[in-house]
């Protein structure tokens, strides 16, 4: 694909892709099945909710009991999604999820929105950086961070139709929409645009920062390829590999801590694999704060022009 | 002390406060915050033995106060500010970029007079147990105040902390409960009953106090003090306190519907002329 035909047909919140795709899900597997801790509309789950109240069930603020709730209904081959911020998706019920889900190996998704800085105005205490981390250090955990509208709706499609505990993060804002059609493979990364110069790998809200990133630097003369890596776990190393040996240079863009994102999990393949220099777009060790969700990227290192310059950095430390 | 005139002029100027800041920013929580203005104002401005200057983490020989349900930021900062924590003009920065005033209560920028982060549910009675805990190790003979919502019990951690401070006997403690039936996807009833609340606590081993006035700030200023009278008799305390979410705004009042939404220019219009500015002036 060419960078200037990826364009921007309007903006919808990644979470009103879940709702959809959940809704979808009702009507096409019986197994599936519904929880929220007393956020039901923040998740969008109302529409699966009033198609199918029989098959939801709401826990009340209880998130371990969710959880663990979730586990016993994956016992008699139910496929719960649970649903509620992904803080309270993770940090706050970790050990539920090591133990019932993860080590218990049930066919649990847990859905997650709200996720990272653009959560905006209710700050820190809501606005998790860490989960990809925890989440992907979880032994057979599957980690999803899907980029917009119709891709959250696909993922949240596709991973009914896998077998196994799945992590599905998504967000709070609207944003611009523009993988309309474009098939979601489990695993499998999305290339969306050729270069030579550099790899952008970019996942979530961060992906659409990145090809407006790639554009404005395709104007001066740097030629980035952009793929975008939805499932963090398992990775695609294959994509990964296959790209890097061309550009030899790696900007990895994510709404997440640097510590234990994706920029980690590549990180960890190429100094194993393939090392060639490296730069993160990500929050250096530190907590966010309230405020307006571009106002927040942009303070703490997550704007396009921090994608340009982690580009320019990266290619300088190349030659 | 206060007398009830001005404290009754402070609860309007609060709740003005309240629906300005949520307004100007279009986001927070206003339902749960004009609920418990009487509560703050009562607090503040009546019971607590505290001192806003120089704040201290420790407070010795202060009564402390902790917010559990910290989604009701916005009351508690405008309460903070009217009784001398911080510049009253602070609170117009509320929830923007680089303030102190958290969308969230947070002791990470500093803000004079919070002790500890609150916003995910179900931690703040655990803390203030803590600090219970240290204030007897220090014999320091003060109280520990805290507040929670009625849907924040849903939290298990909720009961693990009140099963331990009455076994424990921990009784420098009063933990009061807005009660006010309201939780986001609906009433408690709808989403999670509570059941009989009073009983349940009574099982658990606390000095249970009822109020039905939660509204009513004499009522709430006796209430408060009489569970400070039966502080240190072997029981943590509570007062059930039933209150009506929104109180007064009339279209915000007694629904779940505004718990974390922000008024429309109409709305906000229509909220101000229920709520005449008071001589303390807005901020
Ligand atoms: C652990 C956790 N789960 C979920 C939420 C989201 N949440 C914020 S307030 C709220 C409802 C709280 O109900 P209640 O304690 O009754 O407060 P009220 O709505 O009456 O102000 C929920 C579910 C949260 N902040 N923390
Ligand atoms: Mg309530």
């Amino acid at each position: 694909m060419k960078l200037d035909n990826i364009i921007s047909s309007g903006t919808k919140a990644t979470r009103d892709g879940f709702g959809a795709g959940l809704l979808e899900l009702g009507h096409t597997n019986p197994k599936v099945v519904g929880l929220t801790a007393d956020l039901m509309e923040s998740l969008q789950m109302q529409h699966f909710q009033k198609e199918f109240p029989d098959r939801f069930f709401q826990v009340g603020i209880a998130e371990a009991n969710m959880m663990g709730i979730a586990a016993g209904l994956a016992t008699a081959g139910k496929i719960p999604f649970t649903g509620t911020f992904a803080n309270f998706s993770t940090g706050r019920v970790y050990d539920q999820i090591r133990q019932s889900i993860a080590y218990s190996d049930k066919n649990v998704k847990i859905c997650a929105s709200h996720a990272g800085l653009t959560l905006g105005e209710d700050g820190a205490t809501h606005q998790i950086l860490e989960d990809i981390g925890m989440m992907r250090m979880l032994p057979g955990m599957t980690v999803i961070n899907p980029c917009d509208f119709a891709q959250t709706k696909a993922a949240t499609i596709a991973i009914a139709e896998h077998h196994g505990p799945v992590y599905l993060r998504f967000g709070r804002p609207a944003w611009p929409m523009f993988t309309d059609n474009l098939k979601f493979v489990i695993g499998k990364a999305l290339h969306l645009a050729s270069g030579k110069d550099v790899t952008i790998f970019a996942t979530g809200h961060l992906v659409w920062t990145s090809i407006e990133a790639a554009k404005a630097l395709a104007a001066e003369g740097i030629s980035c390829e952009v793929i975008n890596i939805h499932t963090i776990k398992p990775l695609d190393e294959e994509a990964i590999l296959d790209s890097v040996s061309k550009t030899r240079a790696v900007v990895v863009a994510e709404e997440h801590q640097r510590n234990g994102g994706l920029g980690d999990a590549i990180a960890n393949l190429l100094v194993h694999k393939m090392p060639v220099p490296m730069e993160y777009v990500g929050v250096k060790d530190s907590f966010g704060e309230s405020g307006k969700p571009s106002e927040l990227l942009d303070k703490y290192g997550l704007g396009k022009n921090d994608v340009i310059w982690a580009v320019k950095d990266v290619i300088d430390r190349k030659k | 002390m206060a007398d009830i005139s001005k404290l009754t002029e402070l609860a309007q100027q609060v709740r003005r406060d309240i629906v300005r800041m949520v307004y100007n920013v279009q986001s927070g929580h206003p339902g749960g915050s004009l609920g418990c203005t009487e509560f703050f104002v009562a607090l503040y401005g009546n019971v607590l033995k505290h001192s806003p200057k120089p704040f201290k983490m420790e407070g010795k020989n202060q009564d402390l106060f902790f917010l559990s349900n910290g989604h009701i930021s916005p009351v508690w900062y405008s309460v903070l500010a009217r009784t001398g924590y911080f510049p009253v003009t602070e609170l117009n920065t509320f929830r923007k970029l680089n303030t102190r005033l958290q969308g969230h209560p947070a002791t990470h920028e500093g803000l004079p007079g919070i002790r500890i982060a609150s916003g995910s549910l179900g931690q703040g009675m655990s803390v203030a147990i803590g600090a219970a805990l240290a204030k007897r190790l220090d014999g320091d003979k003060r109280t520990v105040f805290c507040l929670t919502g009625d849907g924040e019990l849903q939290e298990g951690q909720c009961w693990e902390a009140i099963m331990f401070a009455a076994h424990n006997k921990v009784d420098n403690l009063v933990v009061t409960v807005d009660w006010n039936g309201q939780q986001i996807d609906g009433s408690n009833e709808h989403v999670l009953s509570l059941g009989n609340l009073p009983a349940k606590w009574k099982a658990f081993g606390w000095d249970v106090l009822v109020l039905n006035e939660g509204n009513n700030l004499e009522a709430v200023i006796a209430m408060l003090r009489k569970a400070r009278r039966r502080c240190g008799k072997g029981k943590p305390v509570v007062i059930l306190m039933k209150t009506e979410m929104g109180y007064g705004v009339d279209f915000m009042q007694g629904t779940h519907k505004w718990h974390g939404k922000s008024p429309n220019q109409e709305q906000f219009d229509s909220a101000m002329k229920q709520l005449p500015q008071t001589t303390l002036g807005d901020y």
